[in-house]
């Protein structure tokens, strides 16, 4: 079977329709499967409840599917930097579910999984836990959440080999690899397309078995939300971590 | 004098030991790595996944694909780990994380922490806030001791009970604000005891600007 599409346009081909839901890799722009994005807009489909930590920012990422209108809800745990998200949710165009963000993780890792739901302290006692069902366990309080499965999962790996197999680099991995998994059909947009064999078995991240698409986009412009640096003088005295902004 | 935030920063690099694992906030918290005391390995986790947080990149050499929780570019070390947001969040919620230094709205005497939203205001969300208070084992809030409104007046931000809605129940162990640190007993009838004064600041001023209950208890 071949996994390989030419393009965005082509690996999404009928994949999709209005109202479905959508899960989408990254953390802020750190690894989003932008060029699917792209297709997602460019294909008009609307009434997307769409998955994902953040919100892009204005005309960036997911902020491109906001700018069209095709997002009716989002699942996620920060949407901060987003004017157009901000007026949306405002004016009552678009709903939105705030999860913890551990919380959102481990419901797509349990909904790919196979796990309906489990129990978490996170949100015990907060809005978070309302409706649900909260339980005792050795005397602790634990509030129930679902696992989350969607119809189409997108995401970005830094290499990919024909079979699927998908690895992903530095801090670009974030929710991809949970999501690859929690989907009906995954699309992987990929930085670097190989033969099998060429990523070591032993440091594959996402096995082929999740994947059922892969296209090849080569590394364009990345974008950064929040540059910081420091200057070469200040090396001697930087601790480690975070240093002075 | 009240504290600086370098000053609070460092009052909260004394609950470091050798051998932690820290998850550090957004603002203040985040200066808390540059008083990290010489010779202690403390290995610093940012929850988009990775363990081992190095200092900021130099200019030019910056990678989009290296970025901590407040999405700033940043460095690695010869420790660091990579992970998914999954594994990031077990290790949070499983209690292998030592220690979480965060911001804070209001605090309650119970240990009670409000920090994520203000009703009739746009919510931006919680991000991580609700997990890493939830389970990480000892958690110390740095924050301004009072909130200063529009209208010049100030609000006390440790309070009998938070009005804003809570990111956590009985989750602060120890508050530190530009003028003193306080212990609450989160778990237990123990409440909130004041432990320390900022440099100049007197016991009497904690107790205008502080609408919580609080035992003395100076060293």
């Amino acid at each position: 079977m071949k996994k390989v599409y030419s393009d965005a346009t082509a690996a999404l081909a009928g994949l999709l329709r209005d109202d479905m839901t959508v899960m989408c890799g990254g953390f802020g722009l750190c690894g989003i499967p932008d060029e699917l994005i792209d297709a997602v807009r460019e294909s008009g489909v609307k009434g997307l409840t769409v998955i994902s930590n953040n919100a892009g920012i204005d005309g960036v990422g997911l902020g491109k599917l906001l700018d069209t209108r095709q997002v009716a809800k989002m699942i996620s745990s920060y949407v901060g930097e987003n004017k157009e998200f901000a007026r949306q949710f405002l004016a009552g165009e678009l709903e939105i579910e705030f999860n913890p963000q551990g919380t959102l993780a481990e419901r797509i890792r349990a909904g790919g999984a196979g796990i309906p739901a489990f129990f978490t302290r996170t949100g015990v006692g907060t809005k978070v836990a309302e409706g649900k069902e909260v339980r005792a366990f050795d005397g602790e309080d634990f509030v129930m959440e679902r696992g989350l499965f969607a119809d189409l999962a997108l995401v970005h790996a830094y290499r990919g080999d024909t079979e699927g197999n998908l690895a992903y680099r530095l801090t670009a991995r974030n929710f991809n690899p949970m999501m690859a998994t929690a989907a009906k059909m995954t699309v992987a947009q990929v930085e670097h397309l190989v033969e099998p064999g060429e990523i070591d078995p032993e440091n594959i991240h996402t096995p082929g078995i999740f994947v059922k698409r892969i296209v090849h986009v080569p590394i364009r412009e990345k974008r950064i939300e929040q540059r910081t640096t420091r200057k070469r003088a200040e090396a001697a005295q930087a601790a480690a971590g975070g240093g002075a902004v | 004098m009240a504290w600086t935030r370098d000053q609070m920063a460092a009052r909260a690099a004394r609950e470091l030991e050798d051998g932690f694992y820290v998850n550090l906030g957004i603002g203040i918290p985040t200066l808390v790595s540059n008083f990290i005391p010489e010779g202690m390995s403390v290995q610093l986790q940012s929850e988009n996944g990775m363990l081992g947080m190095g200092p900021f990149p130099y200019e030019g050499e910056e990678d989009p694909d290296l970025i901590n929780a407040g999405k700033q570019t940043i460095t690695a070390l010869p420790t660091t780990s990579y992970f998914s947001s999954a594994d990031s969040f077990g290790m949070i919620r499983g209690g292998h994380i030592n220690l979480s230094i965060l911001g804070a709205m209001q605090v309650a005497q119970n240990g009670d922490l409000a920090n994520w939203m203000i009703p009739g205001k746009m919510v931006k969300g919680m991000g991580g806030a609700m997990d890493l208070v939830a389970g990480v084992k000892r958690v110390v809030v740095v924050m301004e001791h009072v909130a200063r409104n529009k209208d010049g007046s100030e609000s006390p931000k440790l309070l009998r009970a938070c009005d804003l809605p809570l990111t956590g129940t009985h989750v602060v162990d120890l508050v530190i604000t530009d003028l003193g640190v306080f212990t609450i007993d989160k778990k237990g009838e123990g409440g909130m005891t004041l432990i320390e004064l900022a440099d100049g600041v007197s016991e009497d001023e904690i107790r205008t600007k502080t609408e919580a209950a609080f035992t003395v208890a100076l060293a």
